[in-house]
């Protein structure tokens, strides 16, 4: 794709693959070690009538161990080891121009719900990042967020959620 | 003939004013899913699972199932006009699929990329017309033990057919079946590795894992390479449709080879991608003007597309008859089966004949309105990627919300949900395959079931998994898939291997 390539050509920085890529393998055993240790705490042998709860899941606590453990040996000392830059800066701050802005809206959706919490949302995101004029930008949101409503609540009627705020509540919604 | 009066049958149940209208909605929405980045079939089919609660569960999976043809047909779309595959299994079609559209032939390339889905989901359905019912007689007889020797097969299967390190797919199979057991542990009723946080007992849904992984995770995916979408235009006329049907019929051979692998790469679960490139390969070796692939060949696209087409609808077939779905998006529609109360496996085809041959006769009625609609409408949904990707991301990241919400109606599933989301983009990054992990989320309680019943059996010997000749083969024939990495590579000390050309390009899935 040609974007890539452009940011390809310039002098790329960032922290190489392999790194990331044992990090990735550190959680997997992290997450292996929590799991054993779960299902220890059930109990992972037999009891008297067969498995006991911890059985399965300490077996598949132990596939990730191995399977982290693997993947961290290929990273850190395997022969083809992956030095290519994981993200550069320029790429890093476009997923997280997506990423932070998705997180305060799930956040803020606690408080004012879904509906009013995307019209914000959809419309904030067109203004900031998009550069579109704000009655472009009020109004698409606007017109996504009443279509979802009739499509969610009197279409196929599946309530959702609303939070404090709810502007239609008089009629029944 | 027994099996042609029950899919008479099943047509008879499914003509009504309401469910034909429902197989349009499903086509439209699907088209519409597999045209957007980010939505694909199976979180597409699994965001809107929900509105689906209140249909009656005939209903529900002719439109599910609808909106599942509609994104097959949908990720050819992007890949030939825009070079921008649509969906993994459509990357394949971008190679001769977008040169065409170049020199100017993007009807032609269309209209046979279509028509090719058609006939390879044709093929693939009148396959499982017949092969279902045999399938699942002879799971009728099936135990605890058998059963568990099918679910191992299945996921052995995805290490020793897998692409890339076994490490990774053993990995992401591992933190699915680790979720999987998180909750209400079904047969002692204890809570298992909730670490005393209450709303951990409803466990993970994979529902929620599927929109996180590939929804978020690809719209994060999408804004790192910076999209700007320049596309050629697609005019479709009836001149060009019918000047392309008549240059179709001179490839029947790579027709039927790219439907055969795509059967078979779709009930083992190979899933659609592979087989696409597998066909795509195999066509180049095998076509006189081999050399000329990669140019704008109609055979580069017909190959590709037909396999992905068949590999898609077969799939199907071990949802159906086994309970085992054979794919990501046939594990969503297995989750919707047991949400509208239905209990997947050999007994559906007794106990429910009106669902089961119902959908059957949708799969033959939906591909044909889905090709109807999309030689009819393309330029409508080639237009929708000319929306700028900053009306687009926040609009998908919505749709994502509110599918994760409706699941359970809880807000702690859409925390989840880009939690998943960031994972999906850091394994998609790192080449961790996606569809193990959704897969052992859905079947970890099923296979643990089986064989804690198994083992209940046998008083706790594992020498139950050799009891008969038929689940020793299952099992011998696993633990074969699961040691092929090591096996393979000590064969390849042995005699070298031959170079295969397109192991370099293949995606993991």
């Amino acid at each position: 794709m040609e974007p890539n390539q452009q940011s390809g050509t310039e002098l790329r920085t960032g922290v190489a693959t392999y790194v990331i890529e044992a990090i990735v393998a550190f959680c997997i055993i992290i997450m292996g070690a929590v799991v054993l240790q779960g299902s220890r705490a059930l109990g992972s042998g037999w009891t008297s009538d067969g498995p006991g709860s911890g059985y399965f899941p300490f077996y598949i606590g132990v596939i990730l161990c191995i399977s982290g453990a693997g993947t961290l040996y290929q990273a850190l000392f395997g022969k083809n080891r992956n030095t290519e830059v994981f993200v550069d800066s320029e790429q890093l701050k476009r997923v997280l121009s997506v990423l932070l802005p998705a997180l305060v809206y799930v956040l803020i959706i606690q408080f004012i719900g879904l509906y009013v919490a995307s019209a914000f949302y959809i419309a904030l995101f067109m203004i900031i990042l998009g550069k579109f004029s704000r009655i472009k930008s009020v109004l698409t949101a606007l017109i996504v967020v009443v279509l979802f409503f009739f499509m969610f609540e009197v279409w196929f009627k599946v309530p959702l959620f609303k939070g404090y705020f709810d502007p239609l509540s008089f009629l029944g919604y | 003939m027994e099996e042609l009066n029950s899919l008479f049958h099943g047509f008879s149940v499914i003509l009504t004013p309401m469910n034909i209208l429902l197989m349009f909605v499903g086509i439209i929405l699907g088209v519409l899913i597999g045209v957007l980045p980010g939505l694909g079939g199976a979180n597409g089919v699994a965001i809107l699972l929900p509105l689906t609660f209140t249909m009656t569960p005939v209903s529900a999976i002719i439109m599910l199932s609808c909106i599942y043809w509609g994104a097959l047909f949908g990720g050819a779309i992007t890949s030939i006009l825009f070079n921008i595959p649509g969906e993994p299994w459509s990357v394949a079609t971008t190679f001769d699929g977008y040169p065409m559209a170049q020199n100017g032939q993007a009807g032609a390339a269309l209209t046979a990329a279509f028509t090719s889905s058609f006939i390879g989901a044709f093929v693939a359905v009148v396959m499982i017309t017949f092969l279902a019912p045999l399938v699942a007689r002879f799971a009728l007889k099936f135990g605890p033990p058998e059963f568990f020797a099918v679910y191992l097969l299945t996921f052995c299967s995805f290490v020793g057919m897998g692409k890339g390190s076994p490490f990774k797919i053993l990995a992401s199979m591992a933190i699915g079946f680790a979720l999987a057991a998180v909750g209400m542990d079904t047969v002692t009723g204890q809570l298992r590795l909730t670490f005393g946080i209450p709303d951990l007992m409803r466990g993970f849904d994979f529902l929620i894992a599927v929109i996180g992984l590939f929804g978020i995770g690809e719209i994060l995916l999408s804004m790192e390479e910076g999209l700007a979408f320049n596309g050629k235009s697609g005019k479709i006329n009836a001149k060009v449709v019918l000047e392309t049907w008549k240059r179709l019929p001179k490839y029947w051979m790579t027709s039927i080879r790219s439907s055969l692998i795509g059967i078979w790469m779709g009930i083992t679960p190979g899933g659609a991608t592979p087989a696409s490139f597998m066909s795509y390969g195999l066509a180049k070796k095998m076509s006189k003007d081999g050399a000329k692939f990669g140019t704008g060949k109609i055979e580069g696209v017909i190959a590709p597309e037909t396999a992905a087409h068949a590999a898609g609808t077969s799939a199907l077939l071990p949802m159906l008859a086994l309970g085992i779905p054979g794919s990501p998006t046939a594990a969503v529609l297995l989750g919707g089966l047991l949400i509208w109360g239905l209990q997947p496996g050999p007994l559906l085809f007794v106990e429910q004949k009106d669902f089961v041959w119902g959908l059957i006769a949708s799969m033959y009625l939906g591909n044909l309105v889905g090709l109807i609609v999309v030689l009819t409408t393309v330029p409508l949904f080639a237009s929708i990627l000319r929306i700028p990707f900053s009306i687009i991301a926040p609009v998908i990241v919505v749709i994502c919300a509110i599918g994760a919400y409706t699941v359970h109606n809880a807000m702690l599933d859409i925390w989840f949900m880009m939690g998943f989301g960031v994972v999906g983009y850091l394994f998609k990054k790192l080449d961790y395959p996606l569809a193990p992990l959704v897969l052992a989320l859905v079947l970890g309680d099923k296979a643990e079931d089986s064989f804690r019943q198994a083992m209940l059996v046998s008083q706790g010997e594992v020498s139950i998994m050799w009891s008969n000749p038929l689940v020793g083969g299952i099992t011998a024939l696993a633990l074969i898939l699961l040691l092929w990495p090591l096996i393979s590579r000590v064969l390849a000390k042995i005699r070298p291997p031959k170079k295969t050309k397109f192991a370099a390009e293949q995606p993991v899935d």
